[in-house]
């Protein structure tokens, strides 16, 4: 398989990146034309209404878009690394259906009207599934060599998930009309009205943690030989899992709190990019990021023109790209397993 | 001088033990041989020496020279790793690495984490691939390579670790005839030039011929550890295995042949070579 692995795939990537954020900002129900857009943006111009819309509206939307797809991508990257499979993705571990239960009590408790209540029920909700997840892992490992290992946490995300699904469903059950509305249209995800001081947290979370993941890049390459060749070659295959796994809920936790359960982002990207720039988690999670980033805001952008002036959820958008892909993938990673089963010499 | 001093060592796995006591030299430049039954716990006390299990008792001194010796338990694993590589069995390699990401891993011990690869770190990993001769499949996929192929890429690996010892786990298993000679004409070199290496291998034949000693495990403890020669007699095997041989020895060495019960009428009968006739 050719791969693309010089400095311009990144340069590629990253022009592509920069064309779906001026489309991104350009198209909508008042279109801007992207060189007014790049005017605005540079400060050139006193467009009047033209600058209110792009830069109070439309910027922060698509800098929304930017931040999930950026963070989902790469956490969905590491998950792949850590649990050795290309199907996982940042929510392997139950983090979205907590951040689902959390955000439907804090609707369902009438907490939603505080601000930042939303987001941070969701948090909340996140991260006490994978508090449950950690305490679990460290404990039930009987029959495998490490504590902490794929199975034990698999299983214990794959439980959870279902305990706080019905958790959800009981808060859908017994709502009333217009809370209804409210969980519904939560989980369905989406990046609709977006605040700045939404932005900032998730600005800061996303640059620590991926510059603390791509400082572990190699470790991950490491791990894909097994966890005790990881081991003999130097890196702990427990503490590795416990760092990024902390490291991914913060990041994907923070992304969900603000735009709800985005599906697809995080399995379909790095998977697509591990095709195209190859398995070495070094070049994969960068890639990942500035790809994922760039789907979700063009998914984004469809979202909210194709039935204008009705939004659809991202959601919709990113599932129907992301779901034949991924059965595509499917398909495709299965064929190239049978020679690899079956080969000796 | 002993590079690795194995002593008292015992690990149990949910309070069933798979090893005891065991008490073993290793010295720098030696082959040994580590064999046993299926299930005699060779796997467990390669991966109890390499520091991955948390033994029950007992200790692991890793000895280097110029420095004081070390407790394997207490080393971080990546200076560990530094003097110490081991290859598992099976290495399973999730996702289509490269030959040369996964030789380049070996490196991973030696180097910072946010510097790239020196030139050195290069060098060292073109040298591992030319040694086991995989730089001409350098850039292929490691998922579309031969078992042969692979187990070569993994040596190269642990090669370009540098390390001191070694510790393989069946080098030889799934090989063809000429790959496992292969494969154990370099560990015997690699031997032979101060590379301490601990190796369990199934096949009597391949340990007798090409180690320095013997370590013969029989559930759980250390039934006999010495030269094969005077060491692998067919009543040692017997009593381990459970298996009549019959064991010739000539200048190469020894010649371990098992025998089906339906043989038994011909223990004693002559041997005399095979060979395809010339008509």
């Amino acid at each position: 398989m050719s791969r693309f692995r010089g400095k311009r795939t990144f340069l590629i990537l990253l022009l592509v990146l920069i064309g779906a954020l001026l489309i991104g900002v350009a198209v909508g129900p008042v279109p801007i034309p992207p060189v007014e857009s790049l005017k605005i943006l540079l400060g050139l111009s006193d467009g009047g209404v033209q600058e209110r819309i792009l830069l109070d509206v439309r910027l922060p939307r698509v800098l929304l878009g930017l931040l999930v797809g950026w963070v989902l991508s790469i956490s969905g990257g590491v998950m792949q690394g850590l649990f050795r499979n290309p199907l996982a993705d940042p929510y392997l571990l139950g983090i979205a259906s907590g951040a689902s239960a959390g955000a439907a009590a804090t609707i369902a408790l009438n907490l939603d009207a505080l601000p930042f209540a939303l987001p941070a029920g969701a948090f909340l909700g996140a991260w006490l599934v994978v508090f449950i997840v950690y305490r679990m892992g460290n404990s039930a490992s009987a029959g495998h060599i490490f504590r902490f290992d794929n199975y034990s946490l698999i299983l214990t995300g794959v439980a959870l998930a279902a305990l706080f699904s019905a958790v959800t469903s009981f808060f859908i059950f017994t709502a009333q009309s217009e809370d209804l509305r409210k969980i519904i249209f939560w989980l369905m995800g989406g990046l609709g009205a977006p605040r700045w001081p939404y932005l900032m947290p998730l600005v800061s979370v996303a640059a620590l943690g991926t510059l603390v993941l791509l400082v572990f890049s190699r470790d991950l390459n490491a791990l894909a030989l097994g966890e005790p060749m990881a081991r003999h070659l130097g890196v702990n295959p427990q503490t590795l899992k416990k760092g990024l796994l902390f490291i991914v809920t913060l990041m994907t936790a923070s992304a969900v709190a603000v735009a709800g359960t985005i599906g697809f982002v995080g399995l379909i990207i790095p998977h697509a990019m591990r095709l195209i720039v190859g398995p070495d988690h070094r070049r994969l999670l960068w890639a990942s990021a500035l790809a994922g980033a760039a789907f979700l805001i063009l998914c984004d952008t469809a979202a909210r023109t194709a039935l204008a002036p009705a939004e659809l959820p991202v959601g919709i958008i990113t599932a129907l790209w992301g779901a034949p892909f991924f059965l595509y993938l499917l398909n495709r990673s299965r064929r190239a397993m049978i020679p690899q089963g079956g080969v000796s010499l | 001088m002993t590079v690795i001093r194995v002593e008292n060592l015992t690990f149990a796995y949910n309070s069933r033990p798979v090893f005891e006591g065991i008490t073993l030299d290793v010295k720098a430049g030696e082959l040994l041989a580590l064999v046993g039954p299926n299930g005699s716990g060779k796997t467990t006390f390669l991966r109890a020496i390499s520091g991955v299990l948390p033994v029950n008792a007992g200790a692991v001194y890793l000895n280097l020279r110029g420095e004081s010796p070390r407790l394997v338990s207490t080393l971080v694993p990546k200076e560990l790793a530094r003097s110490l590589a081991a290859v598992e069995q099976e290495v399973h390699v999730e996702f289509d690495f490269t030959v040369r990401e996964i030789v380049a891993l070996g490196r991973l011990p030696h180097s910072h984490r946010l510097n790239p690869f020196s030139m050195q770190d290069k060098r060292i990993v073109e040298e591992a691939m030319e040694r086991l001769a995989i730089t001409p499949f350098a850039e292929r996929s490691i998922q579309t390579l031969s078992s042969g192929e692979r187990q070569r890429v993994f040596l190269a690996m642990a090669l370009a670790q540098e390390p001191r010892v070694l510790l393989l786990d069946e080098p030889t298993a799934h090989l063809d005839l000429k790959y496992q000679i292969e494969i154990m004409e370099l560990i015997r070199e690699l031997a032979d030039q101060s590379l301490t290496v601990i190796a369990a291998i199934h096949d009597l034949n391949l340990a007798a011929r090409y180690a320095d000693r013997v370590a013969v495990l029989s559930q759980g403890r250390l039934a006999a550890c010495g030269h094969p020669r005077p060491l692998l007699t067919e009543e040692l095997i017997e009593s381990v295995w459970g298996v009549r041989v019959r064991v010739l020895q000539d200048r190469a060495g020894l010649w371990i042949i098992p025998q089906a019960s339906s043989d038994l009428d011909n223990a004693e009968g002559d041997f005399s070579a095979v060979r395809a006739s010339r008509d």
